[in-house]
């Protein structure tokens, strides 16, 4: 039988700590929790990560990137402006449906527990992959007469925050329908609010 | 500081006139500008005696406009300054007959400024016509091309008085002058004029200038810096051996690259906030990717006025 290497290992940690930050919050997780989860033993553990808070800081970079790299992959395709806009959706709520727990950790551990983040993770530092890929999507826009030009955050927040709303109403199964049957008008909502005025 | 009457200073030494290079002057459509420029060149007077100087339109030299035009005479270096229009006359001869004729026996053609360069401002006033003498902006067109391996563009608006002196010192000593691929020296513009800039930290954290005429904050971000995307050596041979447009607070217009003019020079085209054009050679995502993590950092110093800092901390 094939041995686990450390990165699969590591990967392994990131993945039940996502799902237990995200279920149960940040702050009643221990790290003995997750070396449990894990397989593990806390003294093992500690050769992986060296604090909780260094594992937290992993986990947001491992979204961002995660979230970086697939709209890049959208960034660099020859769909247009429109079409990238509900790639973009599309991507985002299908990570929300298999993946939730990358988005209730952004949502509910990264966004809503700013202390822990507040070393080594200021600003945009942890999440650079995903803003750098949303920055390159909207120039993009721009430059090929697209999107209306306006204030960066303004847009982000328009597009982003309205993913976020969604995601978090239907995390709390509020959505009567499931989040991906709203993705034509979502994104078909978006575009009509960012697309250049004629 | 400009000579009043530079043609004063010239003491040509007759004695020596054979052994001297011959030199003329010609302009095109042109504002005077790179003259105006160069009579700023300190060793002026000794750099100009190492040459025969047969016509210049600002200087009492040894031939009138007139002779030139009749075009029974040669010159061994042949300045063009200003943009070539095809329909131009002086003396009411075709500025292309007269240009062609020396060109063709000229060893060295120095097109001056960037009029003579790529078009440049001039080229505006008939778009479809004129051009520099071997380049229209990046396009190789011009009345030259058949010639370009003797030409040596000096593009600039105006040209900084240097820049014409190392070339003609080099052409004096005989010795090669490598150029790019808008046949300007890459001694002169391998440079950008962003190296050297004063304002290199403020580039580096990402610190905007509050405004023009200021010593602080870079002003690539708001205020139309061309200065990283552009070939000039303004920040390392310094005009009047003291400054650069971008030591004292107005941004680079770019004006040794063959798409200048372009229009409002004071600002810096953005999309959705994010510079259009970023550091030459760097790609737009690695360039947002470093200003993301730069703008994380507050420094205090960088954030007033530098003469303050110390007096409030």
């Amino acid at each position: 039988m094939a041995r686990i290497s450390k990165e699969e290992r590591k990967e392994n940690i990131i993945i039940m700590a996502l799902n237990l930050f995200s279920t149960q919050g940040f702050y009643s997780t221990t790290i003995p929790n997750i070396a449990e989860k894990v397989g593990m033993s806390v003294g093992n553990f500690y050769n992986y990560f060296t604090s909780k808070d260094l594992l937290a800081k992993e986990l947001i970079l491992y979204i961002s990137d995660y979230l970086g790299n697939e709209i890049q992959k959208i960034n660099e395709s020859d769909l247009s402006t429109e079409e990238k806009t509900h790639a973009i959706v599309k991507m985002y709520f299908n990570m929300a449906t298999k993946r939730p727990e990358m988005i209730e950790y952004f949502l509910r551990v990264y966004l809503s527990n700013r202390e822990v983040f507040s070393e080594n993770c200021e600003g945009m530092t942890c999440v650079s992959s995903f803003i750098t890929e949303m920055m390159i999507f909207f120039d993009k826009g721009v430059s090929d007469g697209d999107l209306h030009n306006q204030d960066f955050f303004s847009a982000f927040g328009l597009f982003m925050g309205y993913l976020g709303g969604m995601v978090f109403l239907n995390g709390e199964k509020i959505l009567p329908e499931p989040i991906n049957d709203y993705e034509q008008s979502i994104s078909k909502n978006i575009y009509n609010a960012l697309k250049t005025r004629t | 500081m400009i000579m009043n009457n530079p043609s004063q200073k010239i003491s040509i030494m007759r004695s020596k006139l054979e052994l001297k290079p011959r030199l003329l002057w010609l302009q095109g459509l042109t504002c005077n500008a790179n003259a105006h420029s160069f009579f700023n060149l300190p060793n002026l007077e000794q750099l100009l005696n190492k040459f025969e100087i047969l016509y210049h339109p600002s200087l009492g030299t040894e031939y009138s406009f007139e002779k030139i035009s009749e075009c029974d005479m040669v010159c061994d270096v042949l300045i063009f300054e200003g943009t070539f229009d095809p329909l131009l006359k002086r003396n009411n001869i075709l500025m292309l007959n007269i240009l062609t004729h020396y060109a063709h026996n000229a060893k060295h053609i120095i097109g001056l400024g960037s009029c003579a360069s790529f078009g440049g401002m001039f080229k505006a006033s008939s778009p479809q016509r004129n051009t520099g003498l071997i380049f229209n902006e990046s396009l190789k067109e011009g009345p030259l091309l058949h010639l370009e391996e003797k030409v040596i563009n000096l593009s600039g608006c105006p040209i900084h008085p240097q820049w014409l002196g190392f070339t003609l010192n080099m052409i004096v000593q005989n010795r090669p002058i490598a150029v790019d691929e808008l046949h300007r020296p890459l001694e002169l513009y391998s440079h950008l004029a962003h190296h050297g800039c004063t304002r290199n930290e403020y580039f580096e954290w990402k610190v905007d200038s509050k405004g023009f005429g200021l010593k602080e904050g870079c002003l690539f971000y708001g205020q139309g810096c061309r200065a990283p995307m552009t070939h000039s050596s303004c920040n390392k041979i310094l005009w009047n051996e003291v400054s650069s447009k971008t030591r004292n607070g107005t941004p680079c217009f770019g004006c040794t690259e063959p798409d200048f003019p372009r229009t409002d020079l004071f600002s810096t085209k953005t999309n959705m906030s994010i510079p259009a054009d970023v550091p030459l050679g760097v790609s737009k995502r690695s360039y947002l990717t470093m200003v993301g993590m730069a703008k994380t950092f507050s420094i205090k110093r960088l954030e007033g006025k530098l003469i303050d800092y110390k007096k409030t901390d």
